[in-house]
């Protein structure tokens, strides 16, 4: 599989579209620069013609002081090899590319996100409106000229922190002591709140016409943000035929934190914590991506130990995750409670190795540049060991005796939520969504990282794209995973587990990099542009959850309201990463 | 079963009866009552709110302290345990959540964020905790508390609501309890009760652009003026 990735065939896409695209030569970038009018074309060419068939990022890059924006994308084969990445540069006053919705469907959200926080407008887009930010707010957030409102400089360290010695807060250097700033002359009594309108109003056009004989009116019904079901602050909009669902629109931004403006103001390192806080149930494998892309920045591997400490925790990570997620989706069928009691147990094992070896239970801020923060502690790999031969390998067939064939379970779950493997692809989808639908895309294969490729594993796969597969696969997964660690513990060599020594301050030479890891919920990946500073210029995450939630409302058209809660839980999504 | 808290020392109580009989205060036994069955509501936020599941999980299980019984409906909930990042686009559900909960209620802020804005309190959508909007009966520290910092709070808690007295309690008041005005979301997050300072804040916001605008303007109109 190996050689087979290292030899797929990148064409040079410069000599054969002459008059598209151009290479990007700027130092430490690398792709494309294609011409706005004939991005289309481009686009069209490399999914049909060159098997460039999943369209994983989207996002944006404002240069301020060029006066450009920049769409960067990022396609993937889904047969393996690494990604392909071209960019178009628009003016800044005069934002305005052309969607590519209509080639890969999956770009929906993130256009929409690059239109909310960058405010890059999509042609031909179906439905342009602000995702995390709502209807009416002021600005486009991530544009290096807009300030927030607490605001103190460029970068951090900010020396205004500590004025004399003393701690001030910021707020009581603010007007209204907090966090708020309104355009001049603003009256806030003369204000209409958008309430969601322009959401309403595309879907109001489904109510009119309900088709059916039986005179029934349809339905617009809200699940969330506060709701049970949605696993944190997340909200459903469906039009409702009778008990059908007609259509569905998700609303988040709920917990939308702006990670990446904070994250472009930090320094590189005071990143890895805020990682964590991302997906919050995997820590570990946020730092993991993170690292990636900055290491692959700095030109440096870490030491042999450091690799084998970091698959075990990026394993361990998938095995909670995926087990929270078991326990859950369980949850979401109505048995209330008592299955996640089960995945805690076992969750709660692997925290307390987590504790150990990096001080927090949840919030882990582990990894660092060039390797992990510090080494096992003494009895670390005694525990794992009897964790990972004895303990969880009993615990997983447990679930799966008491789970798999239970009556209810099936009959809730088989059939339901189902995707094509052409839809899943279409939709952008990663992780085990895509791998449920039939097709065996895992970066740990594909594209390997770190040192996948001395493990001995399957790539775990099912075929008919339902809600009872995605469980399926989930088990599987967390089988690989147990192989994988049995691996690695038995290999896990002595030695330094941090190349040169630990720096506070790394130097991040000028470039562009996207790191991505096989993360629980799909590919993570983190894009990040240096300018030689100590802060990155541009810091932008790559969701699995948010991406993968696109496919929700394909999957619930046409079902049942109760079934969404279940497909929804079958999507996995934590709320941190959705909305960051 | 004679509970020390409730058991009030002073009288007699004639030793055959003793398991049977207690003598107490109106206020002690409403507080013993009310105190072991808070009912938090189901409502998580963000990462804190995996430390509350863990917390209501089997291996520290805080209905051991009467607690068991979560509520996603705040109607028949006592405690909103504000358990993540409050952001401004939350924010308006949280406070009607809030004034849907009947009393007595009470409030714990959970984590950095809620009690203070947290490591993500820079953020432009991020509200500087939720005491802004809402009063608040405990703080608990850490981002994020550990399992065992949310039972202490929540101990916390049981202790202050055995300080309450019937006739002190806003409860029982013979005004009723004016619900918590519900923010806006306008160019930015606006508070009802801060109107006034906020278009007088805009004002002088007008003010100082155009005089700049006017400064500016001047040394180009006027050359010899200086
Ligand atoms: S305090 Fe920390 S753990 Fe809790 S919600 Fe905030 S960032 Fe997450």
């Amino acid at each position: 599989m190996t050689e087979q990735t290292q030899t797929t065939y990148t064409p040079d896409l410069a000599a054969r579209f002459p008059e598209w695209v151009t290479p990007d030569s700027r130092p430490g970038f690398s792709g494309y620069l294609v011409q706005r009018e004939h991005l289309l074309d481009f686009c069209k060419t490399l999914r049909d013609d060159l098997g460039y068939d999943l369209l994983s990022s989207v996002t944006g890059v404002d240069y301020l002081p060029e006066g450009k924006l920049e769409v960067v994308y990022h396609a993937l084969q889904t047969v393996g090899g690494p990604m392909l990445v071209f960019k178009v540069q628009v003016p800044r006053d005069e934002a305005v590319v052309p969607s590519v919705v209509s080639i890969w469907p999956g770009a929906e959200f993130q256009e929409r996100e690059a239109w909310d926080l960058l405010g890059i407008r999509f042609e031909g887009h179906p439905d342009l409106r602000r995702i995390l930010m709502w209807e009416g707010f002021e600005g486009h957030p991530l544009r290096k000229d807009w300030k927030e409102p607490y605001f103190e400089e460029e970068v951090k360290p900010y020396k205004s922190r500590w004025p004399d010695g003393q701690v001030e807060r910021i707020e009581d250097r603010m007007p209204l002591q907090d966090n708020v700033q309104y355009p001049a002359g603003f009256d806030p009594e003369s204000w209409t709140p958008d309430g969601d309108e322009s959401l309403y109003r595309g879907l109001r056009k489904l109510l009119e016409d309900s088709g059916s004989e039986l005179k029934t009116d349809r339905l617009i019904v809200n699940l969330g943000p506060q709701h049970p079901s949605t696993h944190g602050v997340f909200r459903m909009v469906a039009v409702l035929d009778g008990e059908t669902i007609v259509d569905l629109k998700p609303v988040m931004g709920y917990l939308h934190r702006n990670h990446e403006k904070i994250g472009e103001r930090c320094s590189w390192l005071q990143n890895m914590p805020f990682t964590d806080r991302l997906d919050y149930i995997s820590s570990m494998s946020n730092n993991f991506g993170y690292a990636l892309a900055v290491e692959k920045l700095m030109g440096i591997t870490p030491p042999e130990r450091a690799e084998y400490i970091r698959v075990i925790m990026a394993e361990l990570t998938r095995i909670i995750s995926h087990l929270i997620s078991i326990g859950f989706l369980l949850n979401d069928l109505g048995a209330f409670f008592t299955p996640v009691l089960y995945a805690f147990e076992e969750r709660e094992l692997i925290l307390d190795i987590f504790e150990a070896v990096s001080g927090s239970r949840m919030m882990c801020n582990y990894f660092r540049f060039g390797g992990v923060a510090r080494d096992f502690p003494e009895g670390t790999l005694e525990k794992l060991r009897e964790l990972i031969y004895e303990r969880l390998p009993r615990k997983i067939d447990e679930l799966d005796r008491y789970l798999t064939r239970n009556e209810i379970v099936q009959t809730r779950c088989e059939g339901v939520g189902v995707i094509t493997a052409e839809q899943a692809i279409s939709l952008s989808t990663t992780g085990p969504i895509l791998r449920a639908s039939g097709v065996p895309y895992d970066i740990r294969r594909a594209d390997p990282y770190s040192i996948y490729d001395r493990f001995e594993f399957d790539v775990a796969v099912r075929y008919h794209g339902d809600v009872y597969d995605r469980y399926l696969l989930r088990l599987d997964e967390i089988r690989q995973s147990i192989r994988i660690l049995k691996q690695a513990l038995k290999d896990i060599p002595e030695g330094p587990v941090i190349s040169g020594k630990p720096q506070w301050q790394v130097r991040v030479p000028a470039g562009e990099s996207y790191g991505r890891v096989e993360g629980p919920k799909g590919e993570l990946g983190f894009y990040v542009v240096s300018n030689g500073k100590a802060n990155p210029w541009r810091y932008h995450v790559r969701a699995p959850s948010f991406i993968n939630l696109t496919a929700l409302a394909p999957m619930a058209r046409g079902g049942k309201i109760a079934d969404v809660v279940v497909i929804l839980g079958s999507i996995d999504i934590v709320l941190g990463e959705v909305d960051r | 079963m004679t509970p020390p808290e409730i058991n009030s020392p002073g009288y007699e109580i004639p030793a055959e009866i003793r398991n049977q009989v207690n003598i107490t205060t109106l206020d002690r036994v409403y507080n013993w009552s009310r105190k072991n069955s808070l009912w938090p509501m189901m409502f998580g936020l963000a990462c804190c709110a995996i430390e509350m599941i863990c917390t209501a999980a089997s291996r520290y299980d805080f209905s051991r302290f009467g607690m068991e019984v979560m509520r996603p409906s705040p109607r028949q909930a006592d405690v909103m345990i504000v358990s993540g990042t409050v952001t401004k686009k939350m924010v308006p559900q949280i406070v009607r959540l809030y004034n849907q909960m009947p009393e007595p209620k009470y409030v714990i802020a959970m984590g950095a964020c809620a009690s203070g804005g947290g490591p993500f309190k820079e953020g432009y959508n991020v509200v500087s905790g939720i005491d802004k909007f809402i009063p608040v009966d405990v703080y608990i520290p850490g981002c994020p508390p550990t399992p065992q910092a949310l039972l202490n709070g929540l101990i916390t808690l049981q202790k202050k609501v055995e300080t309450e007295s019937i006739k002190s309690a806003r409860w029982y008041g013979r005004r009723p309890i004016q619900p918590i005005p519900i923010p806006v979301l306008g160019p930015d997050l606006m508070d009802p009760r801060k109107y006034g300072e906020i278009r007088e804040l805009a004002r002088q916001k007008a003010e100082a652009e155009a005089q700049a605008a006017a400064e500016a303007a001047a040394p180009a109109g006027e050359p010899e003026a200086g």
